[in-house]
């Protein structure tokens, strides 16, 4: 669509524009932390400043989302285009907080919702997540409705105007903290399993919806139960049809396949290269190669993955440009991102030895505590987004061909 | 796959059909029937140079296409599906290479032109053992009345019996590898044929007291540059001619997977067998990536390009090695017999494995590169 001169001359003006507006005060600032709402990480007034008048810059570009059009808060822009945004706010030692501030917004609801929404819908709801205002969780997962998320058994009533919601959600991502929650519910009990499920957009202020936060084992609680007891969502917040939520929530979960794919903003484990700690901790011998001869295979096993992953997202991006089917390659780099990573986390901790086990307090410096968390929290990377078994059900049926290995109802 | 320009489409179609109808496994099953010492069908080389596959590494002054490695690859993954046995690999891709990073114009004239049309069929000799290893060169070039005096024994030289000269790994007096063109025919060279599970043509070559002229040196690069380079070249070749192999022993399996029946369903409808066929496919998919990643990187003249070689033989040698393994387990009992093609893919990956170094081999490489 656009040449490479066009690209280029693109990307100097979006180099300029981030030098120009990135406020020195957030240098070196862990902003995914602080604008993912996690516990451990704690702004100060200055960072908070800075970080909503950089929030502001950032949305009055429509930079939040670019792709999305301009009405509704994006700068409708080519994925190439957003991919360059992306790279300079990166190269330039900044961060693009409004994807983490918005929690499942910019990533899930906003591309589903450019779908599947109403005019109305769209104009109500986009403009808040592409300025990074509004946060959202989402309510899909309940305690006996995981891999199985079709067993949901959560109830909407039709009260008229309104539906009424009841029943309990688990592993709500930052649902303490989010405004808008869009939660799969049951509106049909008598119909089939998948047939009788809506999907349902409401507010998390009000009376009818309490939230718990979970403590995992990673120390902190990202992920919440959420009880709804006669919870009100508006009949104009019902998105796509009525009874048709299991395709509005494949989509849906497709979209956040795509944004698993890659890895978050900053990384303890990405400090220093994983080598670079093994010579460290390990040692190396008269020609530089480590001493740990295992170890030194399994690290270069896992930076090999770790390329071939790489290689692979960029061919499939290459593949399918200009086409919109990403069912079946997202679903092959969600497994090999994550044994890449956990694997990573793995090697990282190994390496370190018994400062690997550090949990908090002097003894441990930063970075280690950091990796040990990582390591902990990076554990749900195979179980979240349809697990690392799903995935494969997932590939051997759409992608292979193969039968259906289970029996659903 | 990667993206291809117009030229490179319409070379790869070519090729898969051309394949396809001429020389399917069964072309391969019916010469290992009658040529039980193992070689290649020569009517089927000769088509290969008429269709021009001989030149596309030679610039076009020297009557070739320069179509670069990609193009080459996409080729060899087409015949490595079909399991098509020729000297096109050792003559044209590293032979060419050789002489187009380190021959002279001269040499460049007396032998590119001969690769293309056929005449010459260049190999390279490099094993002295049975493990490929870079450094483990004790063949000697003795610098002698103006020429070189090589002495020394090869082993498993690819092509050895049918080609007409040997690209040959010798140390110099200052204990570099550098690389000697010697016809077969000159004195003191004498040959072996070697019977090999894949049946194909390997020779042990040995040098008594073998007087080469000086400018059968390839001497463009020097300090055993040129042999590194002719290898890492070579690697990101057996790669692409190991996908071939690999993603057709898959769909072989999945083939299979979705007919064969057991228990009154057919075995594919089974999870155990469905996730490890999404586990192959997947690693299928990151070794395309790998393979056409390492041929991508020479014609870019990457500054990587040695350790994308690295890459793409170990991480397509990862997925061959499982993936013939699972060909002849899914298969059953079938897949024990000499009447169907698995164990014939199986034979030839583990051939090809061993070729310029296995996985581990790589592995090593690969880590040594980055600097660990």
């Amino acid at each position: 669509m656009q040449n490479a001169n066009e690209m280029e001359s693109f990307r100097s003006d979006v180099r300029a524009w981030v030098n120009e507006n990135f406020p020195t005060s957030l240098q070196g600032v862990d902003l995914a932390g602080i604008a993912g709402g996690e516990s451990g990480a704690k702004a100060d007034d200055d960072v908070k400043v800075g970080l909503d008048a950089w929030r502001q810059k950032l949305a009055e570009k429509g930079w939040g989302a670019p792709t999305w059009p301009v009405e509704y808060g994006g700068a409708g822009l080519s994925d190439p285009q957003a991919d360059i945004i992306g790279e300079e706010i990166h190269n330039a030692g900044a961060y693009n907080p409004i994807p983490h501030m918005t929690g499942m917004g910019v990533t899930m609801v906003g591309p589903t919702l450019l779908e599947y929404g109403s005019a109305e819908q769209k104009a109500r709801h986009l403009k808040g997540i592409a300025s990074g205002e509004i946060r959202w969780c989402l309510g899909l997962s309940e305690p006996n409705a995981g891999s199985d998320l079709a067993s949901l058994s959560t109830k909407a009533e039709d009260k008229g105007d309104y539906f009424a919601l009841n029943g309990q959600k688990v592993w709500t991502s930052g649902a303490h903290i989010s405004q808008w929650c869009g939660a799969l519910v049951r509106t049909d009990t008598d119909a089939g399993k998948r047939d009788g499920i809506s999907f349902v957009m409401l507010p998390m202020q009000q009376d009818g919806v309490e939230t718990r936060p979970i403590r995992l084992i990673s120390g902190i609680s990202p992920f919440c139960e959420t009880y709804f007891t006669d919870a009100r969502a508006e009949k104009g917040d019902l998105l796509g049809n009525l009874n048709d939520g299991w395709s509005v929530v494949k989509r849906l979960l497709q979209h956040e396949r795509q944004s698993q794919t890659g890895g978050r903003g900053v990384s303890m484990l990405d400090s220093e290269p994983l080598h670079v700690k093994a010579q460290r901790f390990v040692g190396t011998d008269d020609s530089g190669a480590l001493v740990d001869k295992d170890l030194r295979q399994r690290l270069v096993r896992n930076y090999m993955d770790g390329t071939a992953h790489r290689l692979t997202a960029q061919r499939i991006t290459d593949e399918a440009a200009g086409r919109v089917e990403v069912s079946a390659a997202a679903s092959i780099l969600k497994n090999s991102n994550t044994r890449f990573a956990q694997q990573k986390a793995e090697l990282a901790l190994e390496i370190m030895g018994s400062q690997g086990i550090g949990w908090s307090g002097d003894d441990f410096a930063e970075e280690e505590l950091g990796i040990v968390r990582e390591w902990l929290s990076g554990k749900a990377m195979s179980i979240y987004g349809g697990s690392y078994e799903v995935q494969n059900n997932i590939i051997s049926k759409n992608v292979l061909g193969l039968p259906e290995t289970t029996q659903k109802g | 796959m990667a993206a291809l320009t117009e030229e490179q489409s319409i070379l790869k179609d070519q090729a898969t059909s051309w394949v396809e109808a001429e020389l399917p496994v069964q072309k391969f099953r019916e010469f290992r029937n009658a040529n039980s010492d193992g070689g290649f069908d020569p009517k089927a080389w000769s088509a290969m140079v008429d269709m021009g596959w001989t030149g596309i590494l030679v610039p076009e002054a020297y009557g070739g296409s320069d179509l670069g490695y990609l193009t080459f690859g996409v080729i060899l993954e087409q015949l490595g599906r079909q399991l098509c046995a020729s000297p096109l690999f050792a003559s044209a891709y590293v032979g060419a290479s050789a002489i187009n990073l380190g021959g002279s114009d001269e040499q460049k004239q007396q032998w590119l032109p001969a690769i293309v049309d056929g005449s010459e069929i260049l190999t390279l000799a490099v094993d002295e053992q049975p493990r490929h290893q870079r450094d483990a060169i004790a063949c000697a070039a003795k610098a002698s009345d103006g020429g070189f005096v090589l002495s020394g024994a090869k082993t498993f030289v690819p092509e050895g019996m049918s080609a007409t000269a040997f690209v040959v790994a010798a140390k110099s007096d200052a204990g570099d590898v550098e690389l000697f063109l010697v016809p077969a025919n000159t004195t003191g060279v004498s040959r072996s044929g070697m019977a090999t599970v894949d049946n194909r043509d390997y020779a042990r070559v040995t040098l008594s007291d073998v007087a080469v002229p000086a400018e059968s040196h390839l001497g463009a690069m020097s300090g055993g540059e040129l042999y590194e380079q002719v290898l890492n070249r070579a690697c990101a070749g057996v790669a692409m001619e190991m996908l071939g192999v690999g993603c057709f022993s898959f769909e072989m399996t999945l083939d299979y997977l979705k007919t064969r029946k057991q228990f009154g369903k057919v075995i594919g409808s089974f999870q155990a067998l469905g996730h490890r066929a999404a586990e192959l496919y997947s690693a299928q998919e990151m070794a395309r990536s790998c393979a056409e990643a390492g041929v991508i990187a020479i014609d870019n003249d990457a500054d990587d390009q040695a350790a994308m070689s690295a890459l793409s033989k170990a991480k397509t040698g990862e997925f061959l090695f499982d993936m013939s393994n699972q060909l002849i387990q899914i298969h059953g009992g079938i897949g024990m017999t000499d009447d169907y093609d698995a164990g014939f893919y199986l034979k030839r990956a583990r051939a090809l494995e061993a070729l310029y170094g296995n996985q581990a081999l790589h592995r090593d490489r690969y880590a040594t590169l980055l600097g660990f």
